[in-house]
């Protein structure tokens, strides 16, 4: 690996080391996302341990945890739930919270059904109404806090009861609205999965892709007398990556593939992933929810970055909403809910971002909501109720929060009031 | 009311030891500035000159209006009269992000770090270097370097959370920050108030290298060693005016607390060189 020329001259004499691949130690920065920091971060560690440890266990019980079958219906369930915890990592992160996003996706579910169903709307367009109602209100949301300076626990616990009173009324005396089976966006819930070839494809298009950008960042930043990671790192890396990729999928395509609407969960991670680590934008965010004053003495637009947390945390609980009403075909009373609400913000910090604010990354939405859906399958394939499911998720959440706590008391070397 | 930008500043050092007429103009000058909170009169028709090549400190008591007054020349605070000038040219600071668009950076008593992000992050937070519409972390990281090193400041890592980082070493961070688009005045609030013996002495080593490399510095301290280390000029805040301004190299240190304290024996001393510059300080 090239030496790193200013480093020297900057590190004290037997001072802190230089990490093997130097300057890209941060995995923000394209280092891995299992801690080339050692000491300081766990990153996704806990969650990956976890989630093996869970399946393990459920696997020993009941040997039909971990068939393709089971595990194509565990993706499907989390689609849903993540696109709606993808949301909550967003407020998480600038250190607020969203309570209606339950009532939200359930009130995106009704009018989805409503409109299309018995206005005679297009699907389309119900869909998109929907998706704009939930940015409406997260617009709502943030602009009453940033401006009224009232707090967002108390705002969207406000929000969840309107939500849920505009549930009930847009789905009428009926209270329970069915989609047609045959109307795209059911059968692209329920029955569309990517073809092999097609999985196979974008599978290697990421790996090639991710490997070309690490080849071109190694080069500029050597031509920029960096510390580079070298050509084996870049290598092991992308070959990890792709075991990490096609093993799933090779496994899922054993049953009937990877469903379309998770294919689509997936593409709103990397997405959101991208956002917050490569532009401004996701950069003001962590920022933001580390020390707002801070940020604003920086010249952040701290008013405009929060109102756009609150927005596309909201539309992405209607746009799980309105898959779970596809999911489902149908849409009631109970659509979205109190479980839903739940489960999504307890499937974001479970997957590792801080409920302090600040900490935390897009990917937790995907891991967090396949502990909490692992949890539910195998507690079901084992023919416990729905009281042990509770209970077991709150465990979970109760360590996932602990952990937060104790990594952000050994930050910052204080103890959290 | 667009701001004026003052033309930039002139290039030739300041000799230190010329005569008040012979010098340019003072990079930043505040006259009569005044501002209250509620009765609290914080500052009271204030004036203050910070000359390049200059570490001009400003000490008083707690509550003498330090962190007001530095609030007012870093565009925190709008002052409710008085004129704030870059160059003899008079200017609006509305915000801290129009101060550092004409070149006053702050280091605030807080620092006002972000201690998730990292030294990068930080550095460039609000002023980032994009390549088309995503961020270049690598020319960042460059500039990174480059800044800590003009500050021989020793920092493990650029890719760190600030969080991990020493007291000194995160000061540091902060005056580097402050440092990114060459401002003319620094003014750094309380930098040593949370430091230990070494980690002082390099914040104060860093406060010369920046007066050395031409910067106009402001310096608030409650801590007299330190001031009487790097100041050139030592302005006294007694509740909210001026009460005293000293050539450092030739006050008297007693004079300084009395200026501080209230008490009033520099005026019967004699020495010539602790004697306020400014009349209306003597009437508190
Ligand atoms: N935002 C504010 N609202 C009300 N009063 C304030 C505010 N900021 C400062 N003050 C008051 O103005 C006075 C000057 O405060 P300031 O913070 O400038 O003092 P200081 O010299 O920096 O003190 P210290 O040495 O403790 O930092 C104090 O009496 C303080 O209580
Ligand atoms: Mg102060």
């Amino acid at each position: 690996m090239s030496s790193h020329g200013l480093a020297g001259t900057l590190t004290a004499p037997g001072g802190a080391a230089q990490r093997p691949a130097g300057g890209t130690s941060s995995w923000r920065h394209g280092g891995a996302p299992w801690g080339a920091g050692g000491q300081r971060e766990l990153g996704a560690l806990p969650v990956v341990v976890a989630l093996i440890v869970l399946a393990l266990v459920f696997q020993a019980f009941n040997s039909n945890f971990l068939s393709p079958d089971n595990l194509v219906n565990l993706t499907m369930q989390s689609a849903t739930t993540g696109v709606v915890a993808l949301g909550i990592v967003l407020v998480l992160l600038v250190g607020q919270i969203d309570l209606s996003v339950g009532a939200v996706s359930g009130l995106a579910a009704a009018v989805v059904a409503v409109g299309s169903v018995q206005q005679g709307w297009p699907l389309a367009v119900a869909v998109g109404a929907a998706v704009v109602l939930g940015a409406a209100v997260g617009a709502l949301y943030g602009v009453m806090f940033t401006r009224l300076g009232v707090p967002s626990f108390v705002i969207t616990l406000a929000g969840l009861l309107v939500a849920l009173g505009l549930q009930v009324r847009v789905l009428g005396s009926t209270g329970s609205i069915n989609l047609p089976y045959e109307s795209w966006l059911v059968r692209f819930s329920q029955q569309t999965f990517l073809h092999p070839v097609a999985s196979y494809a974008l599978v290697a298009g990421v790996v090639l892709a991710y490997a070309g950008s690490r080849v071109v960042e190694k080069q500029r930043r050597e031509s920029a007398e960096l510390a580079a990671a070298s050509v084996g790192t870049i290598v092991v890396r992308s070959a990890v990556l792709l075991v990490v990729l096609l093993a799933p999928v090779a496994y899922l395509n054993l049953n009937r593939g990877v469903g379309a609407m998770f294919a689509v969960f997936l593409g709103l991670v990397a997405g959101t992933d991208l956002l917050l680590r490569r532009t401004r934008w996701g950069r003001s965010v962590r920022a933001i929810g580390s020390n707002v004053d801070s940020a604003r003495r920086a010249g952040l637009a701290v008013r405009r970055v929060y109102v756009s947390c609150f927005m596309a945390c909201a539309a992405l609980a209607a746009l799980g909403g309105v898959l779970s009403a596809g999911r489902l075909a149908a849409a009631n009373q109970g659509t979205g809910g109190s479980d839903l609400n739940l489960t999504a913000i307890a499937a974001a910090v479970i997957g590792g971002t801080s409920l302090f604010g600040g900490r935390g990354s897009a990917w937790s939405a995907l891991l967090g909501v396949l502990v909490i859906h692992s949890i539910a399958s195998g507690l079901t394939l084992l023919n416990l109720d729905s009281s042990i499911r509770y209970i077991v998720t709150g465990v979970v959440l109760a360590l996932a929060v602990t952990i937060d706590s104790l990594g952000r008391r050994r930050r910052t070397g204080v103890a959290p009031r | 009311m667009n701001p004026h930008v003052p033309s930039p500043r002139p290039t030739g050092p300041a000799p230190r030891t010329a005569p008040v007429s012979a010098r340019p103009p003072a990079v930043l000058s505040l006259r009569g500035v005044s501002q209250s909170f509620g009765a609290v009169r914080a500052l009271v028709d204030v004036d203050l000159d910070v000359h390049a090549r200059e570490v001009v400190a400003v000490v008083g008591d707690n509550g003498a209006g330090k962190s007001t007054l530095v609030g007012v020349m870093s565009g925190v605070t709008v002052p409710d009269s008085g004129e704030v000038m870059l160059e003899g040219v008079p200017v609006q600071l509305g915000s801290p992000a129009v101060a550092r668009q004409l070149g006053i950076a702050t280091v605030f008593q807080d620092l006002a770090l972000c201690a998730d992000l990292d030294v990068v992050e930080n550095l460039f937070l609000g002023h980032e270097v994009r390549r088309g519409p995503v961020l270049d972390e690598i020319a960042m990281e460059r500039e990174a370097w480059r800044l800590l090193a003009q500050l021989a400041a020793r920092v493990p890592s650029v890719r760190v959370p600030v969080a991990t980082l020493s007291g000194g070493q995160r000061q540091a961070v902060a005056i580097a920050r402050a440092l990114l688009g060459e401002p003319r005045v620094v003014i750094l609030d309380e930098p040593t108030a949370a430091l230990g013996v070494t980690q002082t002495a390099e914040v104060l080593n860093l406060v010369e290298r920046l007066r050395d490399r031409g910067h106009g510095v402001v310096l608030v301290s409650h801590n007299m060693a330190d001031v009487q280390a790097v100041a050139d000029r030592v302005v006294v805040l007694r509740r909210g005016r001026l009460n005293g301004d000293f050539d450092a190299d030739t006050a008297r240190y007693e004079d300084i607390i009395a200026a501080i304290t209230g008490a009033s024996p520099a005026l019967s001393g004699g020495s010539r060189a602790a004697q306020p510059r400014h009349p209306r300080g003597e009437t508190s």
